[in-house]
């Protein structure tokens, strides 16, 4: 006798099954479960669900009890339930991002998860910045993630869950403990976090919804511009211009060096559409630290992906190969530092 | 005792050039997402290429380059972490035109290894 092991995908769809007909209140089949890319210990399913006749496109996000988290995850990234509150939050707020639905119970034993409507596009950079498809949303790409920032922004706290709250303080010591923990020299990011750390901006009287990965990768595009906002994991309460300072990083451009705002615009542009949406009054000097400080980020999480795989937390060749693209930041920030301000 | 040609750095071209060009369409007809792995690994592949040939000058050049800046002699390690106090404790900084000199250098050689296309 045969005795049949069910894999991990047999099990996710019985389970999405059961909980997709609960939510509805009404019995669910399950189609075209297919894992998406993404780490191993937060994953993203996409899958339809069939109830009453109705085909749903939806998102599982997923982390399986613990396994191959890192300390610095588990120390910046807000666990599952807080993220599916904080987009609630945001979807209520008219920002262009997934509707959550519901969320699974510890019965249903796939460890922390949610389920969201899935939208169309994708977010390839490549195809983005070369695909004719994509021709007209190129051009309003840079001033629709000001408008939609500026509504992520002016999220009423009062709707969020406790988040934790990041200065430009405590994100020099988490970075500057991290690279302690890795244990190499890091003369350039060393200078760079003594020069960021002589100019940080005062702390905000009034902290807003940060989302903390606003950048190309992490959005979706039609032929028509931006469809949503993705990966709200490093949500947090803070200063918003860090969020527009993060999206000119150089490492987001894919090679369009000359468009800042993300492969696709001026800066320029992409603070006049955040300010006529109601955003603040974007201060460049403020900006362009924000802008030092996400690249000396970009190559220490970089560094830090290649320590996940050098600690044996995940083995995976492309985590390790991530730490040769560290260099890639220390080039821009001895450029940006040489610019001065 | 020498070893046989190819060089290690022959070597790895001849692998990086099969892998690109006859493995890589293979597995990406048959399952795109090892093709996209597959490309990272050549992309690594040609990473250590460079490294095997321009690596040793280059670290030979960086342990010079510090030898004078700090103005003593230890290993590039014990040399690197010197510095990475120096700049965390603010007793250098990019005032410092010698210390900016040596960076350029340092960066200009790694990049050429990891990333000699990036701008």
């Amino acid at each position: 006798m045969t005795v049949h092991m069910p894999s991990e995908t047999e099990n996710v769809a019985r389970v999405l099954a059961a909980a997709t007909g609960r939510h509805f209140g009404a019995p669910a089949v399950i189609e075209r479960l297919s894992r998406q890319s993404g780490g191993a210990s937060r994953q993203t399913w996409s899958f339809d669900a069939l109830i009453r006749g109705e085909r749903h496109a939806l998102i599982l996000r997923r982390d399986p009890p613990t396994r191959g988290k890192t300390d610095r995850e588990r120390a910046v990234a807000i666990d599952r339930a807080t993220e599916f509150r904080v987009l609630q939050a945001a979807h209520a707020a008219g920002v262009k991002s997934p509707e959550p639905l519901f969320e699974l119970t510890e019965e249903d034993a796939l460890g922390e998860a949610y389920v969201m409507r899935r939208i169309g596009g994708i977010a390839i950079a490549r195809k983005l910045l070369r695909d004719a498809p994509y021709e007209t949303a190129r051009g309003r790409i840079a001033s629709q993630l000001g408008e939609i920032l500026a509504r992520i922004h002016a999220t009423d706290p009062a709707t969020l869950p406790a988040l934790p709250r990041r200065e430009a303080a405590d994100h020099i010591a988490e970075l500057r403990r991290s690279l302690d923990a890795l244990g190499q020299p890091q003369p350039v990011f060393e200078l760079a976090l003594t020069w960021l750390d002589r100019r940080k901006p005062a702390p905000l009287d009034r902290p807003v919804l940060v989302h903390g990965d606003y950048r190309t990768g992490n959005y979706l595009v039609d032929e028509a511009g931006v469809t949503t906002i993705l990966d709200w994991e490093l949500a947090h309460l803070g200063d918003p211009v860090e969020d527009l300072g993060w999206l000119c990083v150089k490492s987001w451009r894919f090679g369009a060096i000359d468009k800042p705002a993300g492969g696709f615009g001026s800066r320029e542009e992409l603070w006049s559409a955040y300010e006529r949406a109601g955003g603040g009054k974007v201060d460049p000097v403020r900006a362009h630290w924000w802008e030092v400080f996400g690249t000396a980020h970009w190559g220490i999480i970089c560094l830090n992906q290649a320590w996940k795989h050098l600690s044996g937390s995940i083995r995976s060749m492309e985590h390790a190969s991530i730490g040769r693209r560290a260099v890639e930041t220390e080039v821009d920030l001895l450029q940006l530092l040489k610019q001065g301000a | 005792m020498a070893q046989d040609r190819p060089t290690a750095a022959e070597l790895l071209t001849a692998i990086a050039d099969f892998l690109r060009e006859e493995a890589t369409p293979a597995l990406d007809k048959a399952e795109p997402r090892l093709g996209f792995q597959m490309r990272v690994a050549v992309n690594s592949l040609a990473i250590l290429e460079r490294e095997v040939r321009l690596g040793p000058a280059a670290d030979a050049r960086e342990h010079e380059r510090l030898t004078t800046l700090l103005g003593r002699n230890a290993t590039l390690d014990e040399l690197n972490r010197e510095l990475a106090r120096q700049l965390r404790s603010g007793e250098r900084d990019e005032s410092d035109v010698a210390l900016m000199a040596h960076l350029e250098a340092t960066i200009a050689d790694k990049i050429a290894i990891a990333n000699p296309k990036w701008r």
